[in-house]
């Protein structure tokens, strides 16, 4: 047989029309603004015009105390806010889904609705009815401690400097277990049947079951809800609008960066806007989670051994 | 072919009707965030001026209070803005004219029948400049459940000693929560708390314009006492007071289970209707007996011109009308608790709006300090205070802490308070 002769291949055009309705639109909405936005946060606007200024609105944001003493706090509040959804959401997300994945369990899709309906619900609806719920004058919550004679334990928590922050936190939770929840139970569903039968054999079963075979087939899924996690807590800003408001109170204990920025940018009461300070937040914000989510990449999902089945 | 002429015969005639027709009257826009009080302005306010000139229509076209800033700058930058504009206090409206989109109104004969603290609000910082017919403002005092007061047997409180006594009383019967007011949603500590009762020791505008000048700081005595006074209240909150929002406060005290509510003149309307006990009002009561009073009479809302109309002439007739007393007549008895801010008398029908208009006499009208200049810079002061305020009645920052915070983070930025 001969050989083909080396002709020149053709230009392989659908690529490129395939890929320019996906590569236009996320050009529009998403790089275009996001690079006039770290565009902003160099100038400054002096006398109604805008001056290029390099770095200095950086340095003004770290290095006066008058700003930075909010942005620290601001990051401070929104690593606690992550550590908090990491270390409860997460966890019950993946108890939640092995339970489900158990076979012995009746009403199974019910349960899978009801927990996964609160992450359909609107930030406002949720802000509401929970800090109704948790009301000191109308709230339930009052009333079920008094029933089971723990009335003592309640404190204006949304109220309280100390526990403000991790209140929102815990309804950011309740609100959205049902995300990892139901990646969990995805990936759980997807682990096949000889794998486990497999271990059944050798004597592997139950909760050693879990931890030995599900879990490690389990971790790619973990790993895509941590870096969810960490983007959606440090772009966070509904919530703690809806409940506590833009100045984030009380004494600025609920104050994370989404907040921060909004009252700089567009301004809050007697405050007017400032959009090239907003843009400079903005643009510290995206560093922090471009920083995380690198870590993330390089640091941890390469380790992360695949299993082909 | 023909056809297509004869359409645009047509519409050209339609067209030259339709411009005929506007020559004849000329219609004129008003911008405002006050949308509650539209069905007010369409059916009562607009009338009575019409009535008297029918070569002018008007059409009152509010947009949501928390959107009107944004969308306002947007129209007035594209040219399509309406011929007058509802103009917030202070610094918003600073900036509209100085950009040259409001007009300069010093010159109307009208500005005369307001006071100098009625037209602060709505002048350069330096006063020679108006550009806004003040309308409407705000009095603060507190409204108590005259019900309550009288089952108790106590009497509203002349002076702080009353004041407490009354609290107490309340109190020790258990029936009602003395003061309805949380700290939740903090400005309510600031405005209804620091703002309300501070006047009588930093003795009104002298205080007030002591600090724009720099001659008083934030840490003397007469701006510590008032956050001594708000530490004192929390005992007389309600349980969880710290959770408790605006909107819980005022049902409260509308719901019949609270005797005092701090507040603000606007909360008139509708408390009268929620309400189902007589209220009554009271001033801030003064440290001593004899002592002059002080009231937080802050300026809400003016009307300016946009210097873009294109019906400028009719426009100014209806400013003119506003800065009549008939207007006057007419605004405060359609909106209860919204003020004219006329210096000739006017007479308010309702009971507690009257009430709360009569202390203009007996005592003298300042505003809330940090209007004014002072919540220009970073950090802003109106902020600082919300927070600080809360903080004091939570009992987390001592009154001193509170006014040294706040002073340090206005000498952070304002010349004068920097030596």
């Amino acid at each position: 047989m001969a050989e083909p002769t080396p002709e020149r291949r053709p230009v392989r055009w659908h690529i490129a029309v395939f890929l320019a309705p996906a590569v236009i639109v996320y050009t529009l909405v998403m790089i275009l603004p996001l690079a006039g936005t770290l565009d902003l946060a160099l100038y400054r606007t002096v006398d109604k015009a805008q001056h290029f200024v390099g770095i200095a609105n950086f340095s003004k944001l770290f290095g006066d105390p008058n700003w930075s003493g909010h942005f620290w706090n601001a990051l401070g509040n929104n690593f606690w806010f992550f550590i908090v959804n990491m270390a409860v959401q997460n966890p019950i997300g993946i108890a939640l889904a092995a339970l489900l994945s158990s076979p012995r369990l009746r009403m199974k899709t019910f349960y899978r609705t009801a927990i996964f309906i609160p992450t359909i619900l609107s930030f406002v609806i949720v802000g509401f009815v929970w800090k109704l719920i948790l009301s000191p004058l109308w709230g339930i919550a009052p009333d079920l401690l008094k029933m089971v004679g723990l009335r003592h334990w309640f404190a204006p928590w949304l109220g309280d400097p100390h526990y403000a922050l991790t209140t929102v936190a815990l309804i950011s939770v309740w609100q959205f277990v049902g995300i990892p929840m139901m990646l969990i139970y995805a990936a759980l569903l997807s682990i096949p049947d000889e794998v486990i039968e497999a271990a059944e054999m050798d004597g592997v079963t139950g909760m050693s079951q879990f931890w030995k075979i599900k879990l490690p087939l389990i971790l790619p899924s973990i790993g895509i809800i941590s870096i969810l996690t960490f983007v959606g807590n440090f772009n966070a800003f509904d919530l703690i609008y809806v409940a506590q408001g833009a100045l984030a109170g009380p004494d600025y204990s609920t104050d994370i960066l989404g907040t921060f920025l909004y009252r700089t940018f567009f301004g809050f009461q007697l405050q007017l806007g400032d959009p090239n300070m907003g843009a400079t937040i903005a643009t510290a914000m995206f560093g922090i989670i471009l920083v995380g989510v690198c870590i993330y990449l390089f640091g941890i999902q390469r380790r992360l051994r695949r299993y082909q089945f | 072919m023909k056809y297509r002429t004869l359409t645009g015969l047509l519409l050209a005639g339609s067209l030259l009707g339709g411009t005929a027709a506007m020559a004849a009257t000329t219609t004129i826009t008003i911008e405002s965030w006050r949308n509650d009080d539209l069905t007010v302005w369409q059916q009562k306010i607009i009338p009575a001026f019409e009535k008297s000139h029918p070569d002018i229509k008007v059409v009152f076209a509010p947009s949501a209070p928390t959107e009107y800033n944004a969308a306002l700058n947007s129209k007035l930058e594209a040219g399509t803005a309406g011929d007058l504009i509802t103009c917030r206090p202070f610094d918003a409206s600073l900036a509209l004219f100085q950009k040259g989109q409001l007009a300069d109104l010093s010159s109307m004969k009208e500005m005369a029948n307001f006071s100098d603290v009625a037209k602060a609000a709505w002048q350069t910082d330096d006063g020679k400049h108006t550009f806004c017919v003040p309308m409407a403002s705000v009095i603060h005092g507190f409204i108590y459940n005259k019900d309550a007061f009288t089952k108790l047997g106590i009497t509203p409180p002349k002076t702080v000693d009353e004041f407490y006594a009354d609290l107490d009383k309340i109190k020790k019967d258990g029936t009602y929560v003395p003061l309805a007011m949380g700290t939740h949603d903090q400005w309510e500590a600031a405005t209804m708390g620091y703002e309300n009762i501070g006047p009588d020791y930093w003795k009104g505008e002298e205080g007030r314009k002591a600090i724009i000048a720099g001659t008083q700081k934030l840490t003397d005595p007469q701006w510590v006492e008032p956050f001594k006074q708000l530490a004192k209240w929390a005992p007389y909150m309600g349980d969880g007071f710290k959770a408790q929002t605006y909107p819980d406060s005022q049902n409260m005290f509308t719901l019949g289970r609270a005797a005092i509510y701090p507040a603000g003149s606007w909360e008139i309307s509708g408390f009268e209707k929620q309400a189902n006990f007589k209220m009554g009002a009271f001033p801030a009561p003064v440290p001593k007996a004899g002592d002059t009073c002080y009231i937080s009479d802050q300026p809400d809302h003016a009307m300016g011109l946009n210097a873009a109309s294109k019906h400028k002439q009719a426009a100014m007739t209806f400013l003119e009308w506003v800065g009549s007393t008939e207007f006057a007549q007419i605004y405060g008895n359609s909106l209860p608790g919204f003020f004219p801010l006329i210096n000739k008398p006017v007479k308010i029908d309702d009971p507690l709006a009257n009430e709360m208009l009569g202390w203009r006499k007996d005592c003298k009208s300042t505003m809330r300090y940090t209007y004014q200049i002072l919540s220009r810079g970073t950090p802003n002061l109106e902020n600082a205070l919300w927070a600080a305020s809360a903080n004091v009645i939570n009992g987390t920052q001592t009154p001193e802490a509170a006014a040294a915070s706040l002073q340090k983070d206005l000498a952070a930025w304002y010349k004068p308070q920097q030596h």
